[in-house]
């Protein structure tokens, strides 16, 4: 049974900023197929009326006073930098 | 004649308190058993020797001023996904291959506060997503029990380095098993606390609401040791918990004379290695000779956990790896046309063949259309496994099964077919979703030699209860002391 189309898994790699050639969309359907069909087990669970978990713990939201800290200088932040330009990141044009 | 490499955390500290031997020869040794080793090993991405020398001359000097604190003087490894202070901190993956953290993460923090001596950056599968750690960009880690096999993942390096003794003890990360598993198949002690129980600041994210760091070392007392170093709330943190930490050290050799200890009978599968399901009963005999009671307890939904991580962890992943555009550090492209070509370029030179594999998972999974069917569904069966442990534990003190269906397999063996892969977690995945603590101890070796792991398991912030069942287990069972012959 086919759970997701080349096509599916072509426009998924676009979401998620990928690019893939045709080779690997062959392999990744195929893959993703199995995948997918192996959770389909989920399915065999009656989960009517349960709460989805996300985590573990429960705890409420953890705040901390809005007070200004230290953080980063700004040549630490930018030392990784593939291109910086004074403080800033560099990148490829964005608006022509 | 024993070599101090050889040696254990709280041995090493007897000698270093009676003036026996000083932190310059134990870095010394360490670093000569890794210039043995290493190259048949591998556990390595990056060294540390200049720093650790210097870091061994302080500690050194600091005992000489009586100031000896938890880890004075002790070399101890990371896995290469913690954020350490101007030393290139990779996560296995070329995407981050230049990357140098201008921070230390809590643990690394806690660390060198304590005294450690760093001796280096461990390898690991790929963003910690792999059982063998054969993802790494950086080469397969070998198992130092058999070097045609894998060592387990993803902190297999971590593993690999305690049991080839090219470190004393080290840290790794657990999200699905990737501190259990391999410590299993490398024949060390391994520990996985409670979610939230350690810091994750500075760790660089998988699965946010599953990962959590934990201790490898070469016994019972040198895991608690470590817990008592690193364990406690951190308010940079926001899902650390603010849980008393108790003394670890006071649950060593406490006994568990009454305790019940139950046996899930969803662990014992078809598929589950003879010589493995033989050394776990034998496990459970010691447990009864120690004076615990063994019952068998039911877990359910077992069987639906590698289907319920499979859907979350990529999902979490998918969106935590969102960050890495070639922007602000790591790799980037050449020869982009506009920002949108970088990013995918980036992308798709910059992360291997899992990660993409479960980034494409994890976005279908959150997709639109599909959201409730999977991430939605997944998360549901999640809460009925928690709570499938909490009922449990309403029977039992601790649960004991086998870490690993298998003991090591052959590098290469798994890596074409994804779904076997993902069943090699299929033990311990189980509390990563929960997030109870699970911690594996050493159980036997298997007519081949290799290493095999019992796991046990305890409630929320239990881990002094796992500590001191596998204490009383490893002096009952006096499993007998091998080292693996590099």
């Amino acid at each position: 049974m086919e759970k997701i189309s080349r096509d599916e898994v072509a426009y998924v790699a676009n979401l998620a900023r990928l690019s893939l050639d045709r080779e690997a969309v062959v392999k990744f359907t195929a893959q993703l197929n199995d995948i997918l069909l192996y959770m389909d087990k989920l399915n065999e669970v009656d989960t009517t009326g349960v709460e989805p978990m996300s985590h573990a713990i429960a705890r409420k939201n953890a705040f901390r006073p809005d007070m200004v800290a230290p953080s980063l200088p700004v040549e630490a932040s930018l030392a990784n930098a593939p291109d910086a330009r004074g403080s800033c990141f560099q990148v490829p044009r964005v608006i022509e | 004649m024993t070599e101090l490499y050889e040696l254990t955390i709280h041995e090493l500290q007897d000698k270093l308190r009676a003036g026996e031997t000083t932190s310059a020869e134990i870095t010394a040794s360490v670093f000569k058993r890794i210039d043995a080793v290493e190259k048949e090993v591998h556990a390595y991405i990056t060294l540390m020797r200049e720093s650790a020398i210097e870091e061994a001359a302080r500690a050194d000097e600091a005992i000489l001023r009586g100031e000896m604190k938890a880890l004075t003087g002790i070399p101890i490894a990371l896995k290469d996904i913690f954020c350490t202070r101007g030393v290139r901190t990779t996560c296995g993956s070329r995407i981050l291959h230049n990357f140098i953290p201008p921070y230390d993460g809590t643990v690394v923090e806690k660390l060198r506060a304590a005294g450690a001596v760093f001796t280096g950056k461990t390898n690991m599968d790929e963003f910690a997503m792999g059982s063998s750690t054969e993802t790494s960009f950086f080469g397969v880690t070998r198992n130092p029990w058999d070097l045609t096999r894998i060592p387990g993942g993803s902190s297999g390096g971590s593993a690999a380095a305690v049991a080839a003794d090219e470190c004393i003890a080290s840290f790794g990360s657990d999200t699905g098993g990737s501190i259990r598993q391999p410590a299993a198949l490398c024949g060390v002690v391994g520990l996985k606390p409670t979610y939230g129980r350690v810091s994750r600041y500075g760790l660089i994210a998988f699965a946010s609401s599953l990962d959590q760091i934990g201790p490898f070392t070469k016994d019972v007392e040198d895991c608690a040791i470590l817990m008592n170093v690193v364990a406690g709330y951190d308010s940079r943190e926001s899902t650390s918990v603010p849980e008393n930490v108790p003394d670890y050290r006071s649950f060593l050799g406490r006994g568990i004379e009454g305790w019940r200890v139950g046996i899930p009978k969803e662990y014992f599968i078809d598929g589950i290695d003879p010589e493995v399901e033989a050394a776990i009963r034998e496990a459970i005999s010691v447990i009864e000779r120690a004076g615990g009671s063994c019952s068998e307890v039911s877990l359910p939904h077992t069987d639906y956990c590698v289907a319920v991580y499979y859907v979350v962890a990529p999902a979490e992943a998918s969106s935590n790896l969102a960050r890495y555009d070639g922007v602000k550090y790591g790799y980037r492209s050449g020869d982009n046309r506009d920002l949108l070509d970088m990013y995918k370029k980036t992308r798709s030179a910059g992360f291997g063949e899992e990660v993409k594999r479960r980034i494409m998972i994890g976005t279908y999974a959150l997709s639109s259309g599909y959201y409730d069917a999977y991430y939605r569904k997944a998360s549901q069966v999640r809460a009925l496994i928690k709570r499938d442990f909490e009922q449990a534990f309403a029977d039992c003190d601790c649960i004991l099964t086998p870490t690993s269906p298998t003991p090591a397999f052959k590098v290469g063996e798994k890596t074409n077919d994804p779904m076997q892969m993902y069943l090699s977690d299929i033990f311990t995945i189980s509390a990563n979703l929960a997030g109870i603590p699970g911690m594996s101890v050493p159980c036997g070796y298997t007519k081949s030699g290799l290493p095999i792991g019992v796991q046990f398991l305890a409630g929320h912030f239990q881990e002094g209860r796992l500590i001191q069942i596998a204490s009383a287990y490893e002096r009952q069972a006096k499993i007998e002391k091998r080292r693996p012959g590099l």
